[in-house]
């Protein structure tokens, strides 16, 4: 009986333990290679906690962002931590929906984020989310077709430059395109790219009041050299093309010119991945003269929903994942070239980095140059590059992007995508009461 | 001369056949050929179709990447419970509405059916609460229950056109012999029902196998099935489509084998009606 008792007793003890100290925390994520690696590398930080187990959710971009907003909206409580973009932070600060993150600790050094992508993702000089990676967009391009037709891309081209080069490198019967930019429909896809040019042509979203800007000659120029030069020099069927086909595009050496994320350095550099990894040289993305250059700034980054009850833990997480710890963990597992990039001015001092990584000046270059709080020559009521931070601005992308997409597909006119955009604009800014 | 021209129709309709079948089929091939590719095969223009650099390094991926086992277990109880359920709930009540109708009857199989009119994203926020308050978020019981509740409609509608088609002179006549309700559903009705109910049910297993609106809405990790797993090989930034194909091959491949195995019950209780 004695021994029963005490098998009973010890039984209960061994069970009750993990019980009591456990903590899981559920991390919803997107598919990026950064991502992948951090889950990855997820052993490492529980190594340091064993007393937390993490489950990661792992979707789609799209589908991730209307799961957490329904989550998060009915404070559902179903995850620990998210993955938003610049996007979101502002918008979800607002309401109140994301936890904000003042303990990351003693050693965390949020000093040395870089300041533009800090501000990305502060509310009233508060941090809501910590950047895991940022980008902002710049020219990729072949400098073997650059030598033999005897150009020579400048440190900060003008657009008039990228345009007369990328007539000159196409030769359509060898299946080599000028330029490769994005025409997919949508508010993080054409849009991203259109609205980040527009920037540099002097055109914007809306004015001080509110009013939509489609009907200014500024839209008209962008649109127009937009269209033009795809039709002249892009790939075929280019408006159904996006991050990935244009990827796809360039690294199978289609593409003179590719103007897109920075992330895509590695990807394109890398020789598993990318038949011109030795060819691919960078630039700033193009400008007018105006002083604004068409790149735009964007950093996915780990928050905590309101509706989370394991916060502190959570932010344990957070400040493991972005620090420069982990950035040394993952250049000791999978060399520098893989550590996420655009976060710390750390990383852009470190010889190790800059050996492995040629694109890292530009990179660098990229995010100063953009300005969410100054995106445009004329000033405007919002804040963000290639999106206004307003709940409405994914639908209205979206709208308007469909309208871009077909004027490049060419069955719609410029003028008529223009008067489209203009119209859905102010349907949606007047549904929304920011104009009467 | 007339059997000449019955072997041409013959080889012509075969050829037809195989021409349409692998057409049908072709989207499906191409995901397991893609899976065999690098991402950078995956994506080429003009895409290579046999001749490629052949690797089984995307399942290698996807295997270290995600718990399959966890996932497919997730997808054969939810598809497979909720058929069940669906299947308990509709038989009573296809048979009912077949062979004692009323004036409303119509009315009710037609109003069935326009609750599959709507929108599942229209009643995503309640549902969401609901299953918030009562715990349901992320549980297996919680998916078996509202794909239960999606597709009953079609199992009623389907099993209840199959009832329907059942002579109600042979239910009569084996009331004339002596038998009982029971003995009436086990000895009479089932044997002449049973390749309706068996295609209702394949059908049933497939669509609840490849729903993905609730299960990727109300399944985070603990319950979610295959459809998640799927989609969680799409990348908005980095080249996917042969990892993507890997998971996707992986995932339809035990329906793909079902169905294949269940092909002949499966076109015998769709085309042929219940007794013919």
């Amino acid at each position: 009986m004695k021994y029963v008792l005490g098998a009973v007793c010890g039984a209960s003890v061994l069970l009750a333990v993990p019980a009591m100290a456990e903590t899981t925390l559920t991390i919803a994520t997107v598919n990026n290679g950064d991502m992948i690696r951090m889950q990855g590398l997820t052993g490492e930080f529980t190594k340091q906690n064993p007393d937390i187990t993490v489950k990661w959710v792992t979707l789609e971009e799209n589908v991730l962002r209307q799961r957490v907003t329904t989550d998060i909206a009915t404070k559902g409580g179903q995850f620990d931590v998210l993955t938003i973009g610049t996007y979101e932070v502002p918008i979800w600060a607002k309401k109140g929906w994301l936890v904000p993150l003042a303990n990351l600790g003693a050693d965390y050094d949020v000093a040395d984020l870089l300041p533009k992508i800090k501000d990305a993702v502060s509310v009233d000089g508060k941090l809501y989310a910590a950047p895991f990676y940022g980008e902002s967009s710049m020219v990729m391009y072949r400098t073997d077709l650059f030598d033999k037709a005897g150009l020579k891309m400048p440190e900060n081209p003008t657009w008039d430059f990228v345009i007369d080069a990328a007539k000159k490198l196409t030769d359509k019967s060898a299946g080599t395109y000028g330029i490769c930019l994005r025409g997919k429909a949508g508010w993080g896809e054409n849009m991203a790219f259109l609205s980040a040019m527009a920037n540099s042509y002097g055109a914007r979203w809306f004015d001080e009041k509110w009013e939509p800007q489609f009907n200014t000659p500024e839209w008209k120029t962008t649109l127009t050299t937009y269209v033009n030069v795809m039709k002249e020099a892009g790939p075929p069927g280019a408006s159904s093309n996006g991050f990935n086909e244009n990827l796809a595009l360039f690294n199978a050496g289609k593409c003179a010119m590719w103007i897109d994320a920075t992330v895509a350095a590695s990807f394109v550099t890398n020789p598993k991945e990318s038949r011109v990894a030795d060819k691919v040289g960078f630039a700033l993305a193009p400008n007018t003269g105006l002083g604004k250059n068409a790149n735009w700034l964007w950093a996915w980054s780990l928050a905590i929903p309101a509706g989370s009850k394991k916060s502190d833990v959570a932010e344990k997480f957070i400040a493991w994942a972005t620090s420069k710890d982990y950035t040394k963990i993952v250049a000791a597992k999978e060399g520098w070239a893989n550590v996420p990039p655009g976060t710390r001015t750390s990383l852009y001092q470190n010889p190790e980095y800059l050996k492995v990584a040629p694109f890292a000046k530009l990179t660098l270059a990229s995010i100063d140059a953009a300005d969410p709080n100054k995106p445009t020559v004329k000033p405007v009521p919002y804040v963000g590059v290639q999106y206004a931070a307003i709940p409405e601005f994914q639908g209205i992308g979206t709208q308007v992007g469909q309208q871009f997409s077909a004027a490049l597909a060419g069955s719609m006119t410029v003028d008529a995508a223009l008067a489209g955009a203009q119209s859905v604009t102010e349907r949606e800014m007047k549904r929304a009461g920011y104009i009467k | 001369m007339a059997r000449k021209e019955t072997t041409q129709r013959v080889v012509i309709s075969t050829i037809g056949a195989w021409f349409f079948g692998f057409l049908i089929f072709f989207p499906i091939l191409w995901m397991v050929l893609a899976s065999f590719k690098t991402e950078l095969e995956a994506f080429a223009i003009p895409p290579s179709f046999l001749f490629f650099h052949w690797t089984t390094e995307n399942y290698v991926t996807v295997q270290e990447r995600s718990d399959y086992l966890h996932h497919a277990m997730n997808s054969i109880i939810i598809a497979g419970g909720s058929t069940l359920i669906a299947l308990l709930i509709a038989i009573p009540a296809a048979w009912s509405m077949a062979f004692s109708p009323t004036k409303r009857t119509k009315d009710i199989l037609l109003w069935m059916l326009s609750t599959k009119m709507m929108p599942p994203v229209g009643v995503l926020v309640p549902i969401y609460l609901i299953y918030k308050s009562f715990g349901l978020l992320d549980s297996r019981i919680g998916l078996v229950f509202i794909l239960c509740l999606g597709n009953l409609p079609i199992v009623i509608w389907m099993l209840f056109t199959y009832f329907k088609e059942i002579p109600r002179d042979i239910l009569e006549a084996a009331r004339m012999d002596g038998a009982t309700i029971g003995r009436e559903l086990v000895y009479v009705l089932t044997p002449m029902a049973i390749p309706g109910l068996a295609s209702t049910m394949l059908l049933n297993l497939i669509l609840a196998w490849n729903e993905a609106f609730w299960t990727l809405n109300l399944a985070t990790s603990d319950a979610a099935p295959l459809t998640t797993f799927i989609a969680s090989y799409s990348s908005p930034e980095g080249l996917f489509w042969a990892k993507l194909s890997a998971a996707s091959t992986l995932a339809i491949a035990p329906i793909l084998v079902l169905g294949w195995f269940s092909q002949k019950q499966l076109v015998r209780g769709l085309t042929f009606g219940a007794v013919k």
